[in-house]
């Protein structure tokens, strides 16, 4: 089967432009001019330069020889977007983006973040194509992640701390849009993952598929073969989307997104939204969303702030009602275990968000055949985690000694 | 002919522009907004449009914002709206409109809500975030049902677009006069004129325009200009908001609109612009 979105954007019932009539020039503006500028040779050159000598790609794929041996299954191999310049694969989309909005004479760029992990690779990509750059982040955001707020600042970007709501990510995306409403025609949105309204989920995903793309190449050559399972976390759905989407169309090749379960889908505290969401129309688009009986959006939560999304990209809904993706859940604790498994095992502290689809992997490998390939996409490191891990581990402990 | 397009017959007879009032339903309490909107329409206004609060609004400033999460915290739901509207419907005239987001009523399901207006007296629905390209199910579905779909325009909309907009609207066209979200501003847009004559050479529906109006003297200007109608929201909820209670809130709101209402009307009494239709 294709993945591919209709004129209006849309992925089967998924996608589309609900949006104020206010926006609607400014995404048909970006639909022309991605459209003239994407295949232009100038830019693909410039784009392909910046990825390999700035962000440091290809990133290798690297054979988890301990921990296939360890789980007694499959082949595992690591997708290492963590090691990416700014730690995550989150880099592929901005500098796409951020070059895209040079190329249209955009002076200003605004982005949304959640934990700060976009804000500052957008902040990043705004420092070295010498754009201006203005981040919106929840104000219960602000102040969980201090650090990631001063590394912004530091990177020259101007953060602002948004007081609504429930103070998080999608408040953070709803004030975005509201600068973007009021100042359209000077300001590029960045938007940080699959989501948003069309043409968003298809111009990241074409700036993520770089991730599969390498994939491809990379196990072909080590294997002499296409792999059989790859997997990824699934918050926003960026990082699985770009791995998936060069496979689609091979459908020898399982693809499982990995979804935040927080303290547990029953709880209602989770990030769940393919397994446990519905279809409901949000943030620009329909697709799978916490959504209540009134239609009112409920706050996600999750352990990694990066999964912490209540929507999730208009193509993983449609890849899941197909049957063509499958998704799964993890929570908290499985997360945080394999977020201490693989540190230990290949040396590699991964994010909380990519440790997710470690988890699973821990589960499902030792179900396989010796021969099968497993992907795993190791969308960022850790070192962001490290010091919440620590105090996460140290309340374990002190709950355990009692 | 629907209770919208009747009330935009009879002004055109009297000559007036119409007075739109916007409050968030539930804020901070349905009975609150129910005694809002019987003095609003007593007070002058022509049409009433009922916000349905959603969690998420992003073509709203803060002080609707505000009215929303107050509304929301006291346990509002679309249901209860309409049975609002049912309560009100006996009791006033003029058209009530629905305006809110498109999930909660995409959570209703088209069909469903388009039978619950109808049935409960509800005359037109706003949505900012459903254009007609994604809205055609649920706005023909409220057609189909006497429910008028208003559509909204935008500064940026396209000359090509306007067209598609005015004729696919119902009830009237509601402009959006600023680049940007709802709120007071000190300041109309400074091609609001221009683009108000050129959108009624243009439309065939009575056209409104909205967003950052909220003096008596904004109103008459932009009556002035030929407009047909002018929206007040944030500018009375944040009357609602700043009162100490529920009569106090019903007092100033109903000085408001009668200030707005006057406001509006002195436009006719200049003949300082010949070339308008007044």
């Amino acid at each position: 089967m294709k993945s591919e979105p209709d004129a209006r954007g849309m992925f089967g019932e998924f996608g589309g432009r609900y949006v104020p009539e206010m926006l609607v020039a400014a995404l048909d503006e970006l639909v022309a001019e991605s459209a003239r500028i994407l295949p232009s040779e100038a830019f693909r050159q410039e784009l392909a330069a910046l990825l390999t000598h700035y962000a440091g790609r290809p990133t290798p794929l690297t054979h988890a020889a301990r921990m296939s041996e360890q789980l007694g299954g499959a082949k595992i191999y690591l997708k290492r977007e963590d090691l990416a310049h700014t730690g995550a694969h989150k880099i592929n989309n901005v500098l796409g983006q951020v070059l895209l909005a040079r190329h249209m004479g955009k002076a200003r760029v605004i982005a949304e973040t959640g934990a700060g992990q976009h804000g500052c690779a957008t902040a990043t990509a705004c420092a070295l194509l010498g754009l201006e750059c203005e981040v919106y982040m929840g104000a219960e955001d602000v102040r969980r992640q201090a650090l990631n707020v001063f590394r912004m600042e530091l990177l020259g970007a101007q953060v602002h701390s948004v007081s609504h709501g429930s103070r998080t990510l999608k408040d953070a995306i709803n004030e975005a849009m509201r600068d973007w409403v009021t100042n359209v025609e000077h300001t590029y949105y960045c938007v940080g993952s699959v989501m948003g309204p069309h043409p968003y989920p298809t111009l990241v995903r074409d700036f993520q598929r770089v991730i599969g793309l390498e994939t491809r190449q990379q196990i072909q050559r080590a294997e002499g073969r296409e792999p059989d399972v790859l997997m990824a976390c699934v918050g926003g759905g960026s990082n699985a989307i770009g791995l998936f989407h060069p496979f689609i169309e091979d459908e020898r090749v399982r693809l499982i997104g990995v979804e935040p379960g927080g303290e547990g889908v029953g709880s209602g505290r989770h990030g769940a939204t393919l397994s446990a969401g519905v279809p409901a129309i949000f943030h620009g688009k329909r697709t799978y969303v916490l959504s209540d009986d009134d239609g009112q959006i409920f706050p996600a939560h999750s352990i990694s702030a990066g999964l912490d999304y209540p929507g999730v990209g208009p193509e993983h809904a449609f890849l899941k009602d197909s049957g063509r993706a499958e998704y799964v859940v993890i929570d908290d604790d499985e997360a945080l275990a394999a977020f201490v498994y693989l540190s230990q095992t290949e040396g590699i502290i991964p994010a909380l968000e990519s440790a997710h689809a470690v988890a699973h992997a821990r589960k499902l490998a030792p179900t396989l055949p010796r021969d099968t390939l497993l992907v795993i996409n190791l969308s960022g490191r850790g070192d962001k985690d490290v010091s919440e891990v620590r105090d996460l581990l140290a309340a374990e402990g002190a709950e355990e000694s009692h | 002919m629907g209770r919208i397009a009747e009330r935009f017959a009879l002004l055109r007879e009297r000559g007036e522009p119409a007075l739109v009032t916007f409050i968030t339903a539930g804020d901070p309490d349905l009975e609150t907004s129910e005694a809002l909107v019987l003095c609003m329409a007593q007070a002058g206004a022509d049409l009433i449009e009922i916000g349905v609060p959603f969690s998420d609004p992003i073509a709203e400033g803060p002080t609707i914002q505000r009215a929303s999460e107050r509304a929301l915290a006291g346990g509002t739901s679309l249901r209860k709206i309409l049975a609002l509207v049912e309560r009100l419907r006996p009791r006033v005239e003029v058209p009530l409109l629905l305006m809110g987001y498109a999930n909660p009523l995409h959570a209703m399901g088209p069909r469903p809500f388009a039978e619950a207006a109808a049935r409960v007296g509800v005359d037109g629905i706003i949505i900012p975030d459903l254009p007609p390209e994604e809205g055609e199910p649920f706005y023909d579905a409220c057609r189909e049902r006497g429910v008028d779909p208003v559509l909204l325009a935008a500064p940026t909309t396209t000359p090509e677009r306007l067209r598609l907009l005015a004729e696919r609207t119902r009830g009237f066209l509601y402009y959006v006069s600023l680049q940007g979200v709802t709120g007071a501003r000190d300041a109309l847009a400074s091609d609001l004129e221009q683009k108000v004559r050129s959108l009624k050479a243009l439309a065939d529906v009575p056209v409104c325009v909205g967003f950052g109006i909220a003096t008596p003297e904004q109103a008459e200007r932009v009556g002035r200009w030929g407009a047909d109608g002018v929206v007040v929201g944030s500018a009375l909820v944040s009357v609602v908001a700043a009162a100490r209670d529920r009569d106090e809130a019903v007092d100033v709101v109903a000085q408001r609109v009668a200030e707005l209402k006057a406001g509006l009307l002195r436009c006719l009494a200049s003949d300082a612009h010949p070339g308008t239709e007044r």
